[in-house]
């Protein structure tokens, strides 16, 4: 008979499949609607946008940050840019005000308090009816803004557009890693997109309407995951939000485990936390897919990955418990006992072609979203690198992040 | 404003494919299941056949001589569908399929044992048996450590058989072995080295020093019972 955790594992197997069988039947169904647009996009009217770039200590990326902002394919006089220095202790004041020269350029100081409250700030002086945010480790692609405006034009009731967040200078493994992470969210944010689903308004030059909000309130704390919250209030209040597969912003990505640790604790910490707070959009017709698919899907996969961690690490502790005992009976024997190789032993179990199958989605998922993001076909072992380090490190930050939740910690920002 | 059409239909198609995507894992892993099952059956049958032919053999020979009899009963098959079935068992799971052919193993592991015993008292080869009885009705770790410790002895002594019994298998000729051991549930794991019962987990040292122990008798008997064949002979021969 099986055992309780053998039918938790295959529901939760079951409902994975489900999750990448519907993110791929929602591929085939919008496929043609994917178009990466390669020479310049013309709009009939250029709305002017401002752009905050929230800095806290970022004197080494900030520079290239504004600088790209300058180099935008945007008439010159539509763009304003608010670098807002919140309370850094190092040079960012200093890096900042070099561009105070600029016309369209205004800097503001304050006290520290958070990126939201840098946000706020910038909220408070917008004139235009259009804003965006950049974080100040990334870098936007020069045609990003007028793709991500070509998307307002066509379509009116659309509130919001997100764009594809490219990871650059990759340097080792874990950025590798990292680098198929951001491929394959940019083929998922895609399709929740689709799905009218997007959960997360990325801080790297998300664009909104100025009524979201005028109509919404300002930026919270929200367990340091604002761009996460105002998605899951915009969903709330039936707020479009889209995502422009072909605008590219590049972001820095942690260098080490250490720092991505840090990272991804904050941002599960803050999914598990905004989802509490807004627990009571589950499961409801009323708000659409974002209810029946997004949060569920994400609540699933944290589940199934500290599952699958328990499990694992289960059977590794029964594995070192047979090895010590072995070591008991008859001491190192280094002969071999059985002959693997003898195709009989190889695994049959449906659950193993399961696996396989769920491996191969993913991996399609990555290759689909490189191919949306980069517009280039091909393997690469980022791949691997994805699948390796994410599948060993990924549990610890999700159940630190539990275990935050539980206790009501806060992780710090970096 | 959005407009949350949710697409049903789509929600239940996407569910009626993973439902088929399951449903063909698990056709495909029952077929490999049952190819898997076939291949102990005839591994089964290969050693029915071997058992069956030295049977016959010794009875053909047995009466004129023992230089005859091939050792080979005990064929490496049989410690390899142990393996097997062991592997299928906790793979598989304990289908009927399995748990039938696990029956007939033990069959088959019985009857290896009284041939192989009857040849060795008759011909006076080098031999020592071990019969192991242990449970898999209950986690027994105990069990565990004494199945590692008879295979590093058994590929240490090839002479040496290890015959082991799952204590709560269904067979009478098993439960008969263990009537006639006085086996218990509650001592398991158990051994039975040159009728003696041992209860417990022993570790390779000490059944090493049994085993040796009987072949060094086995050595005194056959040196004494050669030179009376000897002796025979040649009474036999000035007849």
């Amino acid at each position: 008979m099986a055992s309780v955790s053998d039918i938790i594992f295959y529901i939760l197997t079951f409902l994975s499949v489900y999750v990448q069988v519907f993110f791929l039947v929602t591929f085939l169904e919008n496929r043609k609607k994917i178009v990466i647009r390669n020479g310049a996009v013309k709009l009939a009217e250029y709305p002017k946008v401002t752009i905050i770039v929230p800095c806290w200590n970022e004197e080494k990326t900030v520079y290239k940050t504004v600088h790209s902002l300058l180099g935008l394919n945007y008439p010159k006089d539509r763009i304003k840019i608010f670098l807002i220095d919140d309370g850094s202790t190092d040079g960012t004041l200093k890096a900042i005000l070099k561009f105070s020269e600029y016309p369209n350029v205004k800097i503001f100081h304050k006290e520290n308090g958070g990126k939201y409250t840098a946000l706020n700030l910038g909220l408070e002086h917008i004139q235009t009816d259009f804003l965006g945010c950049l974080d100040a480790d990334s870098v936007a692609d020069p045609e990003s803004l007028v793709r991500i405006m070509s998307y307002f034009e066509k379509d009116p009731s659309i509130m919001a557009v997100a764009p594809s967040i490219i990871a650059i200078n990759s340097k080792n493994v874990v950025q590798g890693a990292q680098r198929a992470e951001y491929n394959l969210s940019v083929f998922m944010k895609k399709m929740l997109g689709f799905l009218g689903a997007i959960h997360v308004a990325p801080g790297p030059l998300t664009i909104f309407r100025k009524k979201v909000f005028d109509d919404l309130g300002p930026y919270r704390h929200a367990h340091n995951t604002e761009d996460m919250e105002i998605a899951y209030r915009m969903q709330k209040n039936h707020y479009k939000i889209e995502q422009c597969n072909d605008a590219y912003v590049y972001t820095n990505t942690p260098s080490t485990i250490k720092k991505l640790y840090r990272q991804r604790l904050r941002w599960i910490y803050g999914f598990m936390n905004n989802t509490i707070d807004y627990r009571k959009i589950i499961f409801r017709k009323k708000y659409g897919n974002f209810s029946l698919f997004t949060v569920p899907y994400n609540i699933l996969s944290v589940f199934a990955v500290g599952f699958l961690f328990v499990k694992m690490a289960y059977s590794l502790v029964d594995f070192l418990f047979s090895k010590i005992s072995e070591f008991q009976a008859v001491g190192f024997n280094l002969a071999p006992q059985v002959n693997h190789l003898d195709l009989f032993f190889i695994n049959t179990q449906s659950l193993f072609f399961v696996a396989i199958l769920l491996y191969f989605s993913i991996a399609l998922s990555i290759t689909l979203g490189k191919r949306m993001a980069e517009g280039k076909w091909g393997f690469s072992f980022d791949l691997i690198y994805f699948l390796f380090i994410f599948g060993i490190v990924g549990p610890f930050w999700l159940l630190k992040a539990v275990y935050n939740t539980i206790l009501s910690r806060k992780p710090a920002w970096r | 404003m959005t407009e949350n059409n949710i697409d049903w239909k789509k929600y239940l198609i996407v569910f009626l494919f993973t439902v088929g995507l399951f449903m063909s894992a698990s056709y495909i892993s029952n077929y490999f299941g049952d190819k898997k099952v076939n291949q102990l059956k005839q591994i089964q049958d290969k050693i029915s056949i071997d058992i069956l032919s030295s049977e016959t053999q010794f009875s053909l020979l047995s009466e004129l001589s023992c230089k005859n009899i091939s050792d080979s009963v005990f064929s490496g098959e049989l410690g390899e569908l142990a393996g097997k079935l062991e592997w299928g068992q906790q793979n598989l799971g304990m289908t009927d399929e399995v748990s039938y052919l696990k029956k007939y193993y033990s069959l088959l592991e019985i009857k290896d044992y009284l041939l192989t015993k009857q040849i060795s008292t008759r011909c006076k080869t080098k031999s020592a048996f071990i019969l192991y009885f242990y449970t898999t009705l209950e986690n027994c770790s105990e069990c565990e450590k004494q199945g590692l410790a008879l295979t590093a002895l058994r590929d240490k002594y090839p002479e040496l058989r290890v015959y082991s019994f799952d204590y709560s298998i269904d067979l009478s000729a098993v439960k008969s072995m263990l009537q006639i051991y006085k086996i218990e549930d509650t001592k398991l794991p158990a051994l039975v080295i040159d009728d003696d019962v041992l209860t417990g987990f022993h570790g390779t040292d000490e059944l090493e020093t049994i085993v040796k122990k009987s072949f060094k008798l086995q050595e005194a008997n056959s040196t004494s019972a050669d030179s009376a064949q000897t002796k025979g002979a040649t009474s036999a021969s000035s007849r």
